[in-house]
């Protein structure tokens, strides 16, 4: 039954794979609308190198933007949790740069960095959509420590650094952990958005090969940049959770193993 | 008590708090504590007594009144056990117990033959790598009452500590803590609920009346020490219990 249940999604995809296959061969629907999944990989082989060349260079950009927010939104929390006059000072604008749709700031973001440095603007847009919700998370995880331990530590004097080590940053860990599972995803998006919006030019990463093949009606590329995307953002995410996994077993409830105690 | 002795280990002088939305937590709570006392307080809930010891751990300024030590307690001096184990979840059991000693930065190998010494004593030795998590609610107890000793305080304050544990777990507890606080001689002022939990482990009991907090009656325990589970049929026990219920019984019925 367990083992059942593990092996459902990969079953399942082989049956849509299948499908899709059969379908789009019996019904002879043109490449170009709908390629088959053998047609996809087909695509993916053909061309192994700039396609690959593209994800790499995606993968770079998501994770750089992926660590600057990590750092700055941790940073910015702190600075937050230290300073109420700061934190109700930039809170609003923290918040209007989040809810701002991401895909609107990018041509004025272009317009600013120039359209020779797409990188530079996929960079920033990947690290204003993935910041926020280190920020956010971190902040609320280090007012969420323990007001019994807040006390234990005045009890025996500790100072703000030894508050802020020992207590504050771990007790914010299992929400600094949840934010960058929902950040690294978000700036995959924002890395690829940068290249939509620039369209042409020296965009080189998975996106703009998405763009490149539509351009040309290559639709079996597409789908197979398309792929590539999915798994680079399955991939971040696993790796996230693994961490998370890894960071929290043994004292979170969240990622308690009950068979293990 | 006043007259020409040493001043009193611990003092408190009209001892007053009133919070910023107006409520008065304690009036006029003046109490000597001696050096090596066993000082149970007692009272119903929303009495006060946990915010007596807040005032005599620092972590609350009395409105008005004054605490005055005979000799003011380095950091460390206090130790204080909560309602709650309140340990740190993300760190190991020898961890937590060290936590004061690193707070303090004390060299980490004199720390840990600390720990180490004070695990065994509380009967947690083989569980210096668990977890919280891992463990029950007696023993989680026990390493905050480690932790609370690891400093060598000479005075204990807890704030109801066993009230959460079931009864068998709760005497054992009594026990044990009796037989360190003979061991180490620290002043313990210990808040409870439990008339019979006071008077079991005190020789002083201090009763109180809520709302406003203050000292209703103040009877002395004089029951030898070392004391077990025969003193619980002792009818000298009996009576002191009965003499501590009546004068909770009289408080809670002025305060109506």
């Amino acid at each position: 039954m367990n083992t059942l249940r593990r092996l459902a999604p990969i079953i399942l995809g082989v049956i849509v794979l299948a499908a899709w296959e059969g379908l789009v061969r019996l019904l002879a629907v043109p490449a170009f609308v709908l390629p088959p999944p053998s047609a996809v990989v087909a695509a993916l082989l053909a061309d192994p190198n700039t396609l690959g060349l593209s994800l790499w260079f995606t993968l770079t950009v998501t994770l750089q933007a992926f660590a600057l927010a990590v750092t700055g939104g941790v940073a910015l929390a702190i600075l937050f949790t230290r300073s109420p006059l700061l934190a109700s000072a930039l809170y609003p604008y923290a918040v209007i740069l989040q809810v701002t749709p991401v895909m609107a700031i990018a041509p004025l973001l272009l317009v600013w960095v120039g359209y020779e440095r797409v990188d530079l603007a996929q960079l920033i847009l990947a690290w204003i959509v993935a910041f926020f919700p280190i920020l956010g998370n971190t902040t609320l995880g280090l007012r969420s420590a323990d007001a019994g331990l807040r006390d234990l530590f005045r009890l025996y004097g500790a100072s703000k650094w030894q508050v802020l080590w020992r207590l504050e940053l771990p007790s914010a860990l299992p929400y600094l952990l949840a934010g960058t599972k929902i950040s690294g995803g978000l700036a995959l998006i924002g890395a690829v958005v940068a290249e939509f919006v620039a369209g042409s030019g020296t965009g080189s990463g998975l996106a703009w090969r998405i763009v490149d093949a539509s351009n040309r009606l290559n639709t079996p590329r597409m789908f197979a940049a398309l792929a590539l995307l999915s798994l680079l953002g399955v991939a971040i995410f696993a790796l996230l959770s693994l961490v998370q996994r890894l960071a929290l077993r043994r004292w979170h409830d969240s990622e308690a193993d009950i068979a293990n105690v | 008590m006043m007259g020409q002795g040493p001043a009193p280990f611990l003092e408190l002088q009209g001892v007053t708090k009133r919070y910023p939305n107006g409520t008065l937590a304690l009036t006029g709570i003046s109490l000597a504590v001696g050096e090596g006392e066993f000082l149970a307080i007692v009272g119903a809930s929303g009495c006060g007594k946990s915010t007596i010891l807040r005032h005599v751990a620092g972590l609350v300024a009395p409105t008005a009144g004054r605490i005055s030590w005979s000799k003011p307690p380095a950091t460390g001096g206090v130790g204080m056990v909560f309602q709650e184990p309140t340990l740190m979840p993300w760190a190991c059991i020898r961890d937590n117990v060290r936590l004061p000693l690193d707070l303090a930065k004390v060299p980490r190998a004199e720390a840990d033959a600390r720990v180490t010494a004070l695990l065994a004593q509380v009967g947690l030795a083989d569980f210096a790598q668990a977890y919280p998590r891992e463990l029950s609610g007696g023993m989680k107890m026990r390493a905050s009452i480690a932790r609370a000793l690891v400093t060598r305080p000479r005075l204990l304050l807890m704030d109801e500590p066993f009230a959460a544990l079931d009864e068998i777990t709760r005497q054992k507890l009594n026990d044990d803590l009796l037989a360190l606080w003979r061991e180490q001689r620290f002043t313990a002022m210990f808040v409870t609920h439990s008339v019979y939990e006071g008077v079991y482990l005190a020789n002083r009991a201090i009763v109180m009346a809520p709302r406003p907090g203050r000292i209703h009656a103040d009877i002395p325990l004089d029951l030898p020490y070392p004391r077990d589970e025969a003193l619980r049929t002792d009818a000298r026990y009996a009576a002191a219990c009965r003499a501590v219920s009546l004068a909770l019984a009289d408080a809670i019925l002025r305060a109506a």
